[in-house]
C-alpha cells in the first residue's frame, strides 16, 4: 500500500501556567520574549541565576525533612535518627491542636493529639523535643502559623535557656497566615489581627534574633489548593508585600527585616515550567524589593527558599512511583537553586512516613550532591533557549497576575472575602475532572493502572491513644508545678498588650517562660481579637476564571 | 420520592483538619450533579454537624477527613445523629481513610466510604442510588 506523505501536525501544548510550548526554541525566541536583560550573574542583581556567586559549590542545599509525631520524646528520637543519617536541618511537624492554638486537654483536641505532628502545650515540650540537639549547628524550621507568635517565643526561650546566643540563632517559622486562609486552614484570629501578629514577630526578631527567619511565605499550599505555578509565586509575592507593608508602617526600614523573609515553594508537574518559575521569581522579587520598596542591601532582594515537597503531584495509586517522582522534584529544586530542600515521602498519601521512607527521601537528595554533580555548577540550565524564553514568559505572567490582584483590591481583601479561595477551588475542580477524564495525564492513575496491589507496600504509622493521655497528664503536671501568680500576671500582660496595640512578642515570651500554655495564651488573644469566620464561596465556576 | 426535589447534602469538615481542597472539589461535583449542597467550612464539632443537618433538613450527611481522626470523630458523631432523629439519613465519608478502617466506618453507619482517588461521579452516583 502506498503511503501518502502527510503534513505533520504539531499538537498544541500549553503548560499549567497557560504558556504555549513550542517544539523547538532558538535565539530569536529568547529575544522576542525580552532577551537576557534580567539574566545577570549569579550572586548579583537581579539574581535570576542564583542568590550567591558560587551557590552549592560553597554550600550544598540544606536537607530538611518534615518530621514530628506523638509526643516530644518520640519526635526527639526521630530528629536524632535523621541527624545521624546526614540531615542538615530540622523541619518540625506539630499536631493540629497545637497548630490551632488548642491545649491537649481541650475537648476539641480529642482524637487529634500527636496525630499529624508533635503535641506542644508548654515550653516543657520544646525542652524535651530539642534535648541534646545543638541549636547553633542545625537550623530548625517550625511549621506553625495560627499559633506562630507563641511557638517562635517558645523556641527563642528554649534556645536562651540552653545558653545559645539569640543574636546568632538561625531557623525559620512558617508564620504565613494569609496562605492559611487560602489553604491548609490552621487560622485562629480574623485577618487583620493575624497580620498584626506576623508584623510583631518580624519586628521583634529583627531586633532580638536578627539571623532568625520569622516568616516563610508559602506559595506551596496555594498551589496545593489549585493554583497554577505562576499564581503560586505571584500570590506569594503579594502576601510577602502585605507583611512588609505591615512592618514598614511601624517605621522599620526595609533593609532591617527584608533579608530575613524567606519562601516555601512547591514542585510538581512540568520540569521546565518549575525551573523557569524559580528563575523568573528570583528576578521579579529582586526587582519588587529594589524598585517598589527601595531596598539597597542585596540580602533584602534575595528570594531565599525551601522548595520541594510535591504532595499535590504524588499519588495514592502505585505509591512506589512516588519515590521516582520525588527524585525528579529534588532534581528540579537543585537545578533551580533552592537553599533548602524537603521531599514528601512515597507513603505520605497513606500515613506518617516511616523511617524507611524518610531515609529514601534523604538519600535521594544526598545522591544529587554526592553522585550526580548537581552541587558543582551554578544555574546549569542558564542559557538554554527554551529555559530563558520560558523564564521571561513566566515572569511576565507573574507580573500580570500581581497587577490583576492589586487592581481588584489587593491580596488581603481578596483573601478576606474568599475570592482567591473560590477561584483556586474552581481550578482544582477543573483539574480533578481533567485527571479523571484522562485529559491531564497521570501515570498509574489515568494511564498504566494496576489496581489492587497498592496499600500492602506501605507500613502504616501506629497511633498510640495512650500517648494522648500521657500528654494531657504532662500538661497538668506543668500546670501544677509552675508559679500560678507569675502565669496570671504574664497572661494579663498579653491581653493588655493585645488591646493597646503594643508589639505582643515581649509579653508572649514572658508568658511562655512562665510555662503558660499555647491554649491559655491563644484564648487571651481570642478574647481581644475574636476568631476568624470562614467565607464559604463557590462562585467562580466559569471557564476563564478571571478574578 | 419526589424526583424534582434536589437532594440536600450537608458536607462537613470534621475536627481540626484544614485540608479542604478535596471537600470543595466534591462540593462542586455535587452541585454540578444538581444536589443542594451546604458546605460547613472547617473545624466542625460533632454537635455542629448535627445542627447543620437539622437546620438544612439534610438527606445526606457527608464528611471529608484527611488527617486521620475519622474513627474517633465518627464514634462521637454516631449517637448524636441517632439521638437527633437523623439515623435514617445517608451518611458518607471520604478522604484519607486507610483500608483497615473501612469496615469500622461502615459498622458506625457510614454506608459510603470513599478513599482518596475515588471518582467524583462515583460519589454522586452512590448518593443518587442510596438517598433515603
Amino acid at each position: 500500500m502506498k503511503r501518502e506523505r502527510q503534513e505533520f501536525q504539531v499538537r498544541p501544548v500549553r503548560n499549567e501556567s497557560g504558556i504555549p510550548i513550542q517544539p523547538v526554541y532558538g535565539s530569536g525566541d529568547v529575544e522576542a520574549s525580552g532577551g537576557l536583560q534580567m539574566l545577570g550573574e549569579p550572586g548579583a542583581y537581579p539574581f535570576t541565576r542564583g542568590i550567591h556567586p558560587l551557590m552549592y559549590r560553597k554550600q550544598p542545599f540544606t536537607m530538611r525533612q518534615y518530621t514530628g509525631f506523638g509526643n516530644a520524646a518520640d519526635t526527639n528520637r526521630r530528629f536524632k535518627f535523621l541527624i545521624d543519617n546526614g540531615q542538615t536541618g530540622l523541619n518540625v511537624a506539630l499536631d493540629l491542636p497545637t497548630q490551632c492554638g488548642i491545649d491537649s486537654d481541650d475537648p476539641m483536641a480529642e482524637g487529634e493529639i500527636g496525630r499529624v505532628g508533635m503535641a506542644v502545650d508548654t515550653l516543657h515540650d520544646f525542652e524535651v523535643a530539642f534535648d541534646g540537639i545543638d541549636l547553633d549547628k542545625i537550623t530548625v524550621s517550625l511549621t506553625i502559623n495560627g499559633a506562630a507568635a507563641i511557638l517562635i517565643a517558645m523556641y527563642l526561650a528554649c534556645a536562651e535557656k540552653r545558653g545559645f546566643d539569640l543574636k546568632t540563632l538561625r531557623g525559620t517559622a512558617q508564620n504565613d497566615i494569609l496562605k492559611e486562609f487560602i489553604g491548609r486552614g490552621t487560622w485562629v484570629y480574623p485577618v487583620q489581627p493575624s497580620i498584626r501578629l506576623v508584623g510583631d514577630t518580624i519586628e521583634y526578631c529583627a531586633e532580638h534574633a536578627p539571623k532568625y527567619s520569622p516568616v516563610s511565605v508559602c506559595g506551596y499550599h496555594i498551589r496545593e489548593s489549585g493554583a497554577t505555578p505562576t499564581q503560586e509565586m505571584a500570590w506569594a509575592f503579594c502576601i510577602a508585600r502585605a507583611y512588609a507593608d505591615e512592618v514598614i508602617k511601624r517605621g522599620v526600614p526595609v533593609d532591617e527585616f527584608a533579608g530575613r523573609l524567606s519562601y516555601n515553594f512547591n514542585i510538581f508537574g512540568n520540569l521546565f515550567e518549575q525551573v523557569a518559575k524559580f528563575r523568573a521569581g528570583r528576578g521579579l522579587w529582586a526587582r519588587i524589593m529594589k524598585e517598589q520598596y527601595g531596598a539597597t542591601e542585596p540580602g533584602s532582594m534575595w528570594l531565599r527558599m525551601i522548595a520541594g515537597g510535591g504532595g499535590g503531584g504524588l499519588t495514592l495509586e502505585q505509591p512506589e512511583n512516588n519515590i521516582v517522582r520525588g527524585a525528579y522534584y529534588a532534581l528540579i529544586a537543585a537545578l533551580s537553586g533552592a537553599q533548602t530542600m524537603a521531599l514528601c515521602c512515597y507513603d505520605e498519601a497513606y500515613t506518617i512516613p516511616s523511617e524507611y521512607a524518610q531515609r529514601i527521601s534523604l538519600r535521594t537528595m544526598q545522591m544529587l550532591v554526592e553522585e550526580m554533580g548537581l552541587a558543582e555548577t551554578v544555574d546549569p540550565l542558564g542559557g538554554s533557549f527554551y529555559v530563558e524564553t520560558l523564564t521571561n514568559q513566566m515572569r511576565a505572567e507573574m507580573e500580570r497576575i500581581i497587577e490583576e490582584t492589586d487592581a481588584a483590591g489587593g491580596i488581603v481583601k481578596l483573601v478576606a472575602e474568599g475570592t482567591i479561595q473560590s477561584r483556586v477551588s474552581a481550578q482544582a475542580y477543573r483539574m480533578q475532572r481533567a485527571i479523571e477524564s484522562g485529559a491531564f495525564p497521570k501515570v498509574g492513575v489515568n494511564r498504566y493502572r494496576s489496581d489492587g496491589d497498592a496499600a500492602n507496600k506501605v507500613e502504616m504509622h501506629p497511633y498510640k491513644a495512650d500517648d494522648a493521655l500521657a500528654q494531657i497528664a504532662a500538661l497538668r503536671r506543668v500546670r501544677a508545678e509552675r508559679d500560678a501568680a507569675t502565669v496570671a500576671r504574664a497572661l494579663d500582660r498579653v491581653e493588655a498588650d493585645a488591646r493597646s496595640g503594643a508589639n505582643l512578642m515581649p509579653a508572649i515570651v514572658e508568658a511562655v517562660k512562665a510555662y503558660a500554655s499555647v491554649g491559655e495564651i491563644t484564648l487571651r488573644l481570642v478574647g481581644v481579637f475574636g476568631r476568624y469566620v470562614e467565607p464559604v464561596r463557590f462562585d467562580h465556576r466559569d471557564e476563564e476564571l478571571a478574578i | 420520592m419526589n424526583a424534582a426535589k434536589p437532594i440536600k447534602v450537608v458536607l462537613a469538615k470534621p475536627g481540626l483538619d484544614g485540608h479542604d481542597q478535596g471537600a470543595k472539589v466534591v462540593a462542586r461535583a455535587m452541585m454540578d450533579a444538581g444536589f443542594d449542597v451546604h458546605y460547613t467550612g472547617l473545624r466542625q464539632t460533632p454537635e455542629q454537624v448535627v445542627d447543620a443537618a437539622l437546620r438544612v433538613g439534610a438527606d445526606v450527611i457527608a464528611l471529608s477527613s484527611m488527617a486521620g481522626s475519622h474513627l474517633p470523630f465518627c464514634t462521637r458523631l454516631k449517637p448524636l445523629l441517632e439521638a437527633a432523629g437523623l439515623g435514617d439519613k445517608l451518611w458518607i465519608i471520604g478522604g484519607n481513610l486507610p483500608a483497615q478502617d473501612h469496615d469500622a466506618l461502615r459498622a458506625l453507619g457510614f454506608k459510603g466510604v470513599f478513599q482518596t482517588g475515588s471518582r467524583l461521579d462515583a460519589i454522586c452516583d452512590f448518593i443518587k442510588a442510596n438517598r433515603p
